[in-house]
């Protein structure tokens, strides 16, 4: 690359400075705030429209509706932060939830199910890993194939049946409630991990190791920072995380089956792109990706609330995976021709300042 | 006081005739925001003549290339064709009246031929619009002759060195029917022999009738190559003149605005004990046999040609590549292979090659750079103090005097030197035993250059030991206290301070032996 053409002033706003470096939204507001005031809005709206909405039995229905969207959203967001991401998450959950109700049937302790399936989580994510660090797959590929590999256990394991009848003092453990009040367990548990998710990334080395790693692996690697050994480390993180959402969607239901959570890997990359989490990594905080999973929370609630079919509810998701990747490209381009000096050549001068 | 109409005396290299510059620029100014690039900058490019363009990084070179090449308009003055005032549309106008821009490092499509490269968009058609492959390689072939260089125009892109591609360009450039030829450090990169080569080929340009701009932070390249020199300072004009002139001092004084005390302030230091050991080091095809000692407050240089093996030596003892045999040892540990982060905590660092892509996470702030290598001096438990950190990059900042705005300003937007610098703080930051630097001032204008030499030289006067590979001789002859010599993978000689010369160093990087004797 031609040095120069970097950093005289006469490429852009150099000595200025400031703007690359930000997320793409920068110069106007931040992602995040902007998500979470999209939520408060959702919020009102959801309030005005709805009396069955703004009441604390639905809000903790909802809010326990998500748990598992939220469990995995929080090691996924250190996933994409690194660049990678591990679309077999949902898969996992499921194969989990197929072998709680395989062992219960065999006539297991829950005590030694849960602990068991947790552990075979963290396998699938240790094979996850160790397929894109040591053989240097794109993870995309990788945990697609395992998203298909993992769901077809979890229909060996149990096949089309379903199974429930848990003890009651498990499923209460899900669906009660902190004692004293509203807030479900799950969500407290959401909270704790949050909190020391949040730290990780934002107040620790190894936090600021995945946003090196994500934005520039090379460089990283060049730094002394271990870049294979933690990102095995995330995949084995997401696949005990999802594992373990296994653990609390079949309880909350009390119900398990081989296709439990079909679909979720999805809601919860939309959640964290939503969050302002950069896909080709390097770029996020924590803060906009709870923000992110609480607005698809409370959307998928008010959607429901107003008898909207599933179908819709995936649209919407869908819909709103595009928005989040494609409003931070636009508000670039955008910006991009507001500096550019050749008002004749927009785009080809600033591609050419940006080799 | 002189006739300010230029035009009427010319000091172009066609005495007797005044043909008019073939491109001009006049009293041009270009401002971005509330920043000044460029001020009344003038400068006039004849036929015939190679003209340097001298000055530090973000002198407004870029700028001044910029606007002659079509991409900027100036705001004030004008650019003259042929005597007569144009503006460009843009860089397509400007190919179009004969003006091109040949880059450091080449954009080619590397799965095309050499010739659809030079062709492309132009490609001359036979019957039905199919496209005349015969005619296109002959005409490829004959540009290439007539540059006397050596290249298959029916080869793809793809695997030419650097060099080749920028003969690819010239060649683009020439099918173009340029007359004028702007190249922007295009010898960065090369090594000496393709130095050589491109110089060769711009002789024959001037000879040919072509006006060549020429810009390179290597002085001696400049003396060499080029007739006259326009320098600019902070985006104004300093001064436009015959390089005969001038002795190199005069030019970096003009440059930098001030005395430069000396390029290469190397301090006398004693030898400590032996800091790095490298016993014979080989990675199968691409070094063999390696073996040397670096002592603590010692500079030793590893020199040679480009592709010699000199950085891949310095990335395995780093553990960034694995070796196959041998050993490297640290204060008299033994390294294991393939490890960087046993390296850094053995104390080793690495300066490497590659500043953009290997030594700087080019998107992320000076600060979180600086702090890449380790923040254990500012963590409470695992918690980082977002203060001390803070200040512990202002210190190191200030230390480097690397100039800067925000601490929290992404490295991208700094300049080449101080991009440098924050690497180099990066890893003082971790108070090595050993420094590694691969090519320590590549693109680096000369006063930070300087800085960095002087940096260099206290920090071996501090005891630590520094191996330090560079492909600028002068650096290597004025820095090192041993200079250790590769040709082609092996340790070819290793020659005291006293002895070293750019004939010994040269002939034994090139193979002709006799040097080590």
């Amino acid at each position: 690359m031609a040095h120069d053409l970097m950093t005289t002033p006469g490429t852009g706003s150099a000595p200025k400075g400031g703007a690359a470096g930000r997320s793409p939204l920068g110069r106007f507001v931040r992602w995040d705030v902007l998500v979470t005031a999209l939520l408060i809005a959702v919020f009102l709206a959801g309030a005005a429209g709805s009396p069955d909405f703004a009441n604390a039995g639905n809000l903790s229905f909802a809010l326990g509706d998500l748990g598992e969207i939220a469990l995995i959203a929080l090691a996924m967001t250190l996933l994409v932060v690194a660049a990678e991401v591990d679309l077999s998450v949902a898969s996992v959950l499921g194969l989990s939830s197929a072998m709680i109700g395989a062992l219960w049937d065999a006539g297991w302790a829950i005590e030694t199910i849960i602990p068991l399936v947790v552990v075979v989580g963290a396998v699938c994510g240790l094979v996850n890993g160790l397929l894109v660090t040591r053989l240097g797959l794109p993870s995309l590929a990788v945990t697609i194939g395992t998203l298909a590999l993992y769901r077809g256990l979890a229909y060996v394991v149990l096949g089309d049946k379903a199974v429930a009848e848990f003890p009651q003092r498990y499923t209460d453990l899900v669906t009660g409630d902190v004692p004293g009040t509203p807030i479900p367990y799950p969500v407290a548990l959401f909270v704790l991990l949050a909190i020391i998710t949040g730290v990780v990334l934002h107040a620790t080395g190894a936090g600021r190791a995945l946003f090196a790693i994500g934005s520039q692996e090379e460089a990283a690697f060049f730094a002394g920072i271990r870049v294979k050994r933690i990102k095995l480390v995330l995949f084995v993180v997401s696949g005990t995380m999802a594992a373990f959402a296994g653990v609390v969607y079949t309880l909350r239901y009390g119900s398990a089956r081989a296709d439990n959570g079909f679909g979720v890997e999805l809601a919860v990359i939309a959640a964290v792109l939503l969050g302002g989490v950069d896909f080709d990594g390097g770029k996020g905080t924590l803060g906009g990706v709870i923000a992110g999973v609480l607005l698809i929370g409370l959307l998928r609630n008010l959607l429901m609330l107003n008898d909207v079919a599933t179908e819709i509810q995936s649209i919407v998701t869908g819909l709103l995976l595009i928005v989040s990747v494609l409003t931070p490209r636009l508000a670039a381009v955008v910006r991009q021709r507001r500096r550019s000096p050749a008002p004749h050549t927009p785009l080809s001068s600033e591609a050419e300042s940006n080799r | 006081m002189r006739d300010p109409g230029e035009a009427e005396a010319p000091r172009g290299p066609a005495p007797g005739t005044a043909p008019p510059p073939v491109l001009a620029l006049r009293k041009a100014g270009k401002s971005f925001g509330a920043v000044r690039a460029l001020r009344e900058v003038s400068l006039e490019l004849f036929a015939g003549e190679a003209h340097a363009l001298a000055g530090e990084n973000g002198a407004g070179k870029s700028t001044l290339v910029k606007t002659l090449s079509g991409v900027h308009r100036p705001d004030e003055g004008e650019v003259l064709l042929d005597g007569a005032p144009v503006e460009f549309g843009g860089p397509a106008a400007a190919q179009e009246a004969g003006v091109a821009v040949i880059y450091q490092e080449p954009t080619l499509f590397p799965d095309l031929s050499v010739a659809e490269n030079i062709f492309m968009g132009r490609q001359p058609r036979a019957r039905f619009g199919r496209i005349d492959r015969r005619a296109m390689h002959a005409e490829a072939t004959e540009l290439f002759t007539g540059l006397g260089v050596a290249i298959d125009p029916g080869r793809p892109a793809r695997g030419l060195s650097i060099a080749d591609q920028q003969l690819v360009e010239i060649a683009k450039a020439l099918s173009r029917r340029a007359r004028v030829l702007i190249m922007d450090e295009p010898t960065a990169a090369l090594s000496g022999n393709e130095v050589a080569r491109l110089f060769n080929v711009v002789k024959t340009l001037r000879e040919q009738g072509c006006a060549v701009l020429f810009i390179s932070h290597r002085l001696d390249e400049i003396f060499e190559l080029c007739q006259r020199v326009t320098i600019l300072r902070d985006g104004a004009w300093v001064a436009g003149e015959p390089i005969s002139a001038l002795t190199p001092d005069d030019l970096v004084r003009r440059m930098v605005g001030r005395d430069l005390d000396t390029l290469y302030p190397k301090q006398d230091t004693l030898p400590g004990e032996v800091a790095l050991t490298v016993g014979r080091l080989t990675r199968e095809g691409v070094f063999t046999d390696v073996s040397f000692e670096v002592r603590r407050g010692e500079i030793v240089a590893l020199a040679g040609l480009v592709g010699a093996g000199r950085s891949e030596v310095a990335r395995a003892i780093f553990g960034v590549d694995r070796w196959d045999a041998g050993t490297v040892e640290v204060g008299g540990r033994r390294l294991p292979p393939g490890s960087p982060t046993a390296a850094m905590a053995a104390g080793l660092a690495l300066v490497p090659e590659d500043r953009r892509q290997q030594g700087l996470v080019m998107d992320l702030s000076i600060e979180r750079n600086i702090g890449l290598t380790g923040l254990k001096s500012v963590r409470r438990g695992p918690v980082i103090s977002r203060a001390a950190e803070r200040d512990r990059a202002r210190d190191w900042a200030a230390r480097l005097q690397l100039k800067f705005t925000r601490l929290g300003d992404a490295v991208n937007v700094l300049s080449g030197g101080n991009q440098q610098k924050v690497v180099l703080a990066k890893w003082l930051a971790t108070d090595p035993a050993v420094l590694i630097v691969d090519e320590p001032t590549r693109g680096i204008d000369i006063g930070t250059k300087a800085e960095v030499h002087r940096l260099l030289s206290e920090l071996a006067g501090r005891g630590i030991a520094i191996l330090m590979i560079s492909s600028d001789l002068p650096e290597v002859l004025g820095m090192a206290d041993r200079v250790l010599v590769m040709h082609e993978g092996r340790l070819a000689a290793e020659i005291p301070r006293e002895r070293a010369t750019e004939e010994s160093v040269m002939s034994a990087a090139t193979g002709r032996d006799g040097a080590a004797a």
